[in-house]
C-alpha cells in the first residue's frame, strides 16, 4: 500500500523528530535519554531503533484503523445492509505474519549483541593491543546505602563513587541484605543487587566529567526511593590523585580545630563500631573517610550541618524511614553532636572533589601507578613512558610515591 | 425453584446467593466482590497518585506507601481482574455453548468463596498490623524480613485464593471439553469460549507454582524454613523464578479472555464474521503457549548472563507475532462492516490503539540489552497498565457492558456509557502516557517520593490529573449501575442484533438455560438462523426433564473454615485454638459433603410446558 520511498521517508522523518523529543527530556545526570556513557549510548541506539520500527507498525495499524472507522459507519439510509461476511484471506494473513517477523529479526540481532556486549568484563586492550589493568570495585548495597571498595588499592568509601573517565570501570556487586538494583541511567542500564551468593557484574565507563545520579531500582523497604547515590566522574588523572589521598587516610589524623578534635574522640567513643574512616573493612554503616567532601547528607538530604547534627540526634528516623542506625545504642548532647558534625564535615583528605568533575580541566592517565605490582610483573615500562609527557606534572612524582608504599 | 420467586425478601435472596450453585448468579456474586475489590484497588491507587503529585510530598509515610502500593498491585490482580474475567466466564461461557450450568456446580460455587474469603482476609491485614508490604511480588529476602503480619496475610490470603482459582479453572475446562452443545465443535466455538478455555489451561498450569512459591514463604516465615533466607543458605533468586513462572502466564490469564470479549463485540457491531477465525485461535493457543517460555523476561537484571537474556529476549519477542495476527484481523473485520458505535464497540476501538502501544512496549521491554534501562522503571509501570488497563479493564468494561442485558435483563445507559468511556480513556491515557518518559527520564518505580530539580515534577503532576479522570469515570459508571437498576426497564432476548447463542434465550435466561438442548449449525450459531432461517434455534433433542443441582451452603462453610484456620495459622501461640476450629470446619464441610447424597432435583417436563413464552432456542 505504502510506497518504498514514502515509509523510507517517514522512518528518517520519525527517527529526527524522536531525537529531538526525547533529548529534550528529564535532566543531564539522570535521563536515560541524555547518555553519558558506554552502556547507556548503546542502549540509547537499541531504544531508538526499537522505536522506530514500533512507530512503523503503529502508523499502520492506525491509518487501516482511521480509514475503517470513517469508511464503513453503519449508513443512516441503509440500516438493514448486511455486509459480505468474509471468512479470511490468507495472503494478507500471511503478509501479517511475515512481515512483524523480519522486523523483530531486525530488533533480535542488535538486542543479542548488545546483551552480550553489556555482560562483557574482560579487560579494555588500549591502542596498540595491549590488555590494560582493570579498576574493579566491590559495590555492596544495604538498606539505605552503597558501599564501594576499590579492589587491591586499599580505598573505600561510600554514597560517592569516583571513577575515572573514558576508562571502563569494573563493579563486582552484591547486598548485605535485601535486594537492591544498581542504576546510574545517564552511564549505563541497571544490574540487581542479590544477597550473598549471587554477585553480579557490570562496568561504567564515562564519556564525560559529571556528577551522575545513582538510584535503587529494586522495592528494598520504606527508603528505597531516598537511597540514592552518585557517580562522581572526574579525568583519569585527578582520579589517579584522589585515590593516592584517599590511600593516605589512617583516621587518625587530627583536626586542626579544638572542637572538631572533641568532635573526633567523641565520634570514636561513640560510632567508630559501625562507621569506618579510613580503608577498614568495617561496613556496618557507611564508610565517612571523605564525607566532607559529599554533595547530599544521606544521599538526598542538603549538606549541611544543622541536617547533620539532626540526622545524628534522629538517627535519620525522619529522613531516611526504617534505616538501619536506628539501632544504633549512642547517647548524645547536641553539643557532643555538632562536635561530631564539625568533624566529620572536615574530613576531606583530597582536593579532589565533586567540583573537579564539574570543571573543565582533564589530566590524563593510564593510571598505571595504581597497579604497581602487575607492571613489574609484565614489565609493561614502555606505557609508563609514553604517558608521562602526556599527563601532567603531578603524574610522574606520584608514581615514585606509590611504589616507595 | 428460583425461577419463579420474584420480589423475595432481603433475607431469602441472601441465602439464595450464599448457596447458589448457578453460574449466573455465581457470575454476579464474582462481578459483585470484583467490583469492590477494584473500587478499593481504584482507592489506594489515588492514594499513591496524590502522593506523587509534587516533589517530596508528604501526604502519607514511607511505610504506609509500600503497603498501598502492595495492596494496589494485589487487590488489582487476584481480586479485581481475576474475579471479573471470572464473572464474565460465568456469565457467559455455559451460555456460549448451549450448556445448563458448568460441570461442577458445587465446586464452581466454592471456588467463588473460596476467592471471596481469601480476598478478604488480605484486607483485614489493614486492620492487623498493616497491610503487607513488599510489592505484589513479595520478593525475597525482602518478604521474608518484613516486619508484622502483612506477608503472612499476603501468602495465607492468596494461598486461600488461588485454590478458588485453580478450582475454577478446571471447572471451566471440563465444562468446555464435555458439555457443549450439539453441533458445537471446537471450531465453531465463539472466540470468547475459546478464550476463557485457554486461560484455565493456563490457569491449571501456572497457579501451582504460585501455589508452591508461597508455601515456601509462609513456611519461611512461619515455621521456620530457610528457603529464601541468604544468611542461611537460602536462594533469593527461586522466588523471583517461582514467582514469574506463574506471573507471566498470568497476564496471558487475564489479557486472553479480554481478546475473547473484543472478538465477540467487534463482529456484534461490525454485523460481519470475525475475520480470520482460525488464525485467531491459533493465535490464542500460541500466546498461550509461548506465554510459559518467556518468564524469565522480567528478570533481565538479575544475573542471569547474557545467554540466558538472549534466548528469553527472542521468545519474548516472538508473542508481538500472534499478537499482530490479533490486531489485523479485528481490523480487517471492522473493514467492510456497517459499524454500529454503541458502547461495548467504542471501549473495543479504544483498545486497539491502546493495547498496540502497550504491545510496542512490550517489544522493547523485550529487547534485553535496552531492559536493563526500562527495568523496573516508570517505563515498565506504563507499559504493563496500557496492557492491563488498556486490554484487560477495557476488556471486562466492554464485556460487562455487552453482557449486562444478558446477565440483569435491563440495558445500562449508553449516554452515561459513552461519557464514562471517554473520562476513563483520556485519563487514562493523561495518567499513564508520561510515565513512559517518567521512567527514561530516571524514575525507578515503587517511589515513594521522587525529588525536586530532577525534571520529574510536571508529568508526575500531569498523570495524577489523569488518574482524577479514571476515577471520574468510574464513578459515573457506578452511578449508571444504580440507576439502571433502579429503573429496571426489561429488554428482550437479543438486545444487541448478536450472533452467538447466548443471545438466542431470554435475558435474564431462565435458571436451566436451555429448555431443549440447541442444535448449532455453524460459527455464529443464532447468525446463521437469523440469515438462513426463521431466526430461532433449532432444538437438539425433544422436551423432556431436566435435572438441576440442589442449592448447597457448604461452600460457604468450607471456605469460611480456611479463613479461620488461616488466622490461626499466622498468630500461633493460643490462636492454635483457631485454626483446629477452622480446620475441624473445613473437614466437617468436607466429611458431610462426601457421605450425604445430593443427587439434585429434576425440572418436570410439564412445568416446563408451562413455562411463560417459550423459554428456550428464541
Amino acid at each position: 500500500m505504502m510506497k518504498g520511498w514514502m515509509s523510507k521517508f517517514k522512518a528518517v522523518f520519525a527517527l529526527v523528530v524522536l531525537a529531538l523529543v526525547l533529548s529534550g527530556c528529564g535532566e543531564p545526570f539522570l535521563s536515560a535519554l541524555q547518555p553519558k556513557g558506554e552502556g547507556a549510548e548503546m542502549i540509547y541506539d537499541l531504544m531508538i531503533l526499537s522505536i522506530v520500527i514500533m512507530l512503523f507498525v503503529f502508523v499502520v495499524v492506525i491509518v487501516i484503523y482511521t480509514f475503517v472507522i470513517i469508511k464503513y459507519r453503519q449508513k443512516k439510509q441503509d440500516p438493514d445492509f448486511i455486509p459480505k461476511q468474509t471468512e479470511g484471506n490468507h495472503a494478507l494473513e500471511t503478509l501479517w505474519t511475515v512481515i512483524p517477523i523480519i522486523l523483530l529479526l531486525i530488533l533480535a540481532v542488535p538486542t543479542v549483541q548488545y546483551t552480550f556486549a553489556l555482560a562483557d568484563t574482560s579487560p579494555e586492550v588500549n591502542e596498540e593491543g595491549e590488555e590494560q589493568d582493570s579498576l574493579w570495585v566491590n559495590v555492596t548495597g544495604a538498606q539505605y546505602w552503597w558501599h564501594f571498595e576499590y579492589d587491591g588499592l586499599e580505598v573505600s568509601t561510600s554514597q560517592e563513587l569516583y571513577i575515572p573517565t573514558d576508562r571502563r570501570v569494573y563493579l563486582s556487586m552484591s547486598s548485605q541484605d535485601v535486594i537492591h538494583s544498581f542504576w546510574v541511567p545517564s552511564i549505563n542500564g541497571k544490574m540487581d543487587v542479590n544477597p550473598t551468593g549471587n554477585t553480579n557484574e557490570m562496568t561504567l565507563l564515562a564519556q564525560e566529567e559529571g556528577v551522575y545520579w545513582g538510584k535503587c531500582a529494586e522495592l528494598c523497604g520504606p527508603s528505597h526511593s531516598i537511597m540514592d547515590f552518585k557517580v562522581v566522574a572526574v579525568s583519569p588523572g585527578e582520579f589517579e590523585e584522589w585515590v593516592q589521598d584517599m590511600q593516605q587516610v589512617t583516621g587518625e589524623e587530627t583536626p586542626e580545630s579544638a572542637t572538631a578534635q572533641e568532635g573526633q574522640e567523641l565520634f570514636a567513643d561513640n560510632c567508630m563500631s559501625c562507621h569506618a574512616i579510613g580503608a577498614d573493612p568495617n561496613k556496618i554503616g557507611p564508610n565517612l573517610t571523605n564525607f566532607g567532601d559529599r554533595t547530599k547528607l544521606a544521599g538526598v538530604v542538603d549538606y549541611n550541618k544543622e541536617n547533620l547534627v539532626e540526622w545524628i540526634q534522629t538517627k535519620g528516623e525522619e529522613m531516611k524511614p526504617g534505616n538501619h542506625m536506628m539501632d544504633a545504642g549512642y547517647e548524645l548532647e547536641d553539643e557532643e553532636a555538632e562536635k561530631i558534625a564539625e568533624y566529620l564535615m572536615g574530613l576531606s583528605p583530597s582536593d579532589i572533589t565533586t567540583e573537579n568533575a564539574e570543571d573543565s580541566v582533564y589530566k590524563d592517565s593510564d593510571l598505571s601507578s595504581l597497579f604497581p605490582e602487575e607492571e613489574e610483573e609484565e614489565g609493561e615500562q614502555s606505557e609508563d613512558e609514553e604517558d608521562g609527557e602526556e599527563s601532567d606534572e603531578e603524574g610522574s612524582s606520584e608514581d615514585e610515591e606509590n611504589d616507595e608504599e | 425453584m428460583s425461577a419463579t420467586v420474584k420480589k423475595a425478601g432481603f433475607g431469602a435472596t441472601l441465602w439464595e446467593y450464599l448457596t447458589t450453585v448457578d453460574h449466573k448468579k455465581i457470575g454476579i456474586l464474582y462481578l459483585v466482590a470484583g467490583m469492590f475489590f477494584f473500587i478499593l484497588g481504584g482507592l489506594e491507587a489515588m492514594l499513591i497518585r496524590i502522593q506523587l503529585i509534587k516533589p517530596d510530598n508528604d501526604f502519607i509515610s514511607a511505610q504506609f506507601y509500600n503497603e498501598v502500593l502492595t495492596m494496589h498491585g494485589t487487590t488489582m490482580i487476584f481480586l479485581a481482574a481475576m474475579p471479573l474475567i471470572f464473572a464474565l466466564m460465568n456469565a457467559v461461557v455455559p451460555l456460549q455453548i448451549g450448556a445448563r450450568d458448568v460441570a461442577f456446580p458445587f465446586v464452581n460455587s466454592l471456588g467463588f468463596w473460596l476467592f471471596f474469603f481469601g480476598g478478604v482476609m488480605l484486607n483485614v491485614s489493614w486492620f492487623v498490623t498493616g497491610a503487607p508490604d513488599a510489592g505484589w511480588t513479595a520478593y525475597a529476602p525482602l518478604s521474608i524480613f518484613s516486619e508484622g503480619h502483612g506477608v503472612d496475610f499476603y501468602a495465607i490470603g492468596l494461598q486461600i485464593s488461588g485454590f478458588g482459582t485453580l478450582m475454577g479453572g478446571i471447572n471451566f475446562i471440563v465444562t468446555i471439553v464435555n458439555m457443549r452443545a450439539p453441533g458445537m465443535t471446537y471450531m465453531r466455538m465463539p472466540l470468547f469460549t475459546w478464550t476463557a478455555f485457554i486461560a484455565s489451561v493456563l490457569i491449571l498450569f501456572a497457579f501451582p507454582a504460585l501455589t508452591v512459591g508461597l508455601f515456601l514463604l509462609t513456611f519461611d516465615r512461619l515455621f521456620g524454613a530457610n528457603f529464601f533466607d541468604p544468611s542461611m543458605g537460602g536462594n533469593v533468586i527461586i522466588w523471583e523464578h517461582l514467582f514469574w513462572i506463574f506471573g507471566h502466564p498470568e497476564v496471558y490469564i487475564l489479557i486472553l479472555p479480554a481478546f475473547g470479549v473484543f472478538s465477540e463485540v467487534v463482529p456484534t457491531f461490525a454485523k460481519k464474521r470475525l475475520f480470520g477465525y482460525s488464525s485467531m485461535v491459533f493465535a490464542t493457543v500460541l500466546i498461550a503457549f509461548l506465554g510459559f517460555m518467556v518468564w524469565a523476561h522480567h528478570m533481565f537484571t538479575v544475573g542471569l548472563g547474557p545467554i540466558a537474556n538472549s534466548i528469553f529476549a527472542v521468545a519474548t519477542m516472538a508473542i508481538a507475532v500472534p499478537t499482530g495476527i490479533k490486531i489485523f484481523n479485528w481490523l480487517f473485520t471492522l473493514w467492510g462492516g456497517s459499524i454500529r458505535l454503541t458502547s461495548p464497540m467504542v471501549f473495543a476501538l479504544g483498545f486497539i490503539p491502546t493495547f498496540t502501544i502497550g504491545g510496542m512496549t512490550g517489544v522493547m521491554l523485550g529487547s534485553a540489552a535496552a531492559d536493563f534501562q526500562y527495568h523496573d522503571s516508570y517505563f515498565v509501570v506504563a507499559h504493563f497498565h496500557y496492557v492491563i488497563v488498556g486490554g484487560v479493564v477495557l476488556g471486562l468494561f466492554a464485556g460487562i457492558i455487552y453482557w449486562w442485558p444478558k446477565m440483569f435483563g435491563t440495558m445500562l445507559n449508553e449516554k452515561l456509557n459513552h461519557w464514562f468511556f471517554w473520562l476513563f480513556f483520556i485519563g487514562f491515557h493523561l495518567t499513564f502516557f508520561v510515565q513512559h518518559f517518567l521512567g527514561l527520564m530516571g524514575m525507578p518505580r515503587r517511589y515513594w517520593i521522587f525529588l525536586e530539580d530532577q525534571g520529574l515534577d510536571f508529568f508526575n503532576l500531569i498523570s495524577t490529573i489523569g488518574a482524577f479522570f479514571m476515577a471520574a469515570g468510574t464513578i459515573l459508571f457506578l452511578y449508571n449501575v444504580v440507576v439502571t437498576q433502579a429503573k429496571g426497564v426489561k429488554v428482550s432476548g437479543d438486545p444487541w442484533d448478536a450472533r452467538t447463542l447466548e443471545w438466542a434465550i431470554p435475558s435474564p435466561p431462565p435458571f436451566y438455560n436451555f429448555k431443549q438442548e440447541p442444535l448449532v449449525r455453524g460459527l455464529d450459531p443464532l447468525w446463521i438462523e437469523k440469515t438462513e432461517g426463521d431466526g430461532k434455534i433449532k432444538p437438539a433433542e425433544p422436551l423432556g426433564d431436566i435435572h438441576m443441582p440442589n442449592n448447597s451452603f457448604v461452600p460457604f462453610m468450607m471456605s469460611l473454615g480456611l479463613f479461620i484456620a488461616g488466622f490461626g495459622v499466622m498468630f500461633q501461640g493460643s490462636y492454635w485454638i483457631l485454626a483446629v476450629i477452622g480446620f475441624a470446619i473445613t473437614a466437617g464441610s468436607m466429611l458431610y459433603r462426601s457421605f450425604k447424597d445430593d443427587l439434585g432435583y429434576h425440572v418436570h417436563k410439564e412445568d416446563l410446558e408451562d413455562e411463560k413464552g417459550d423459554g428456550s432456542n428464541g
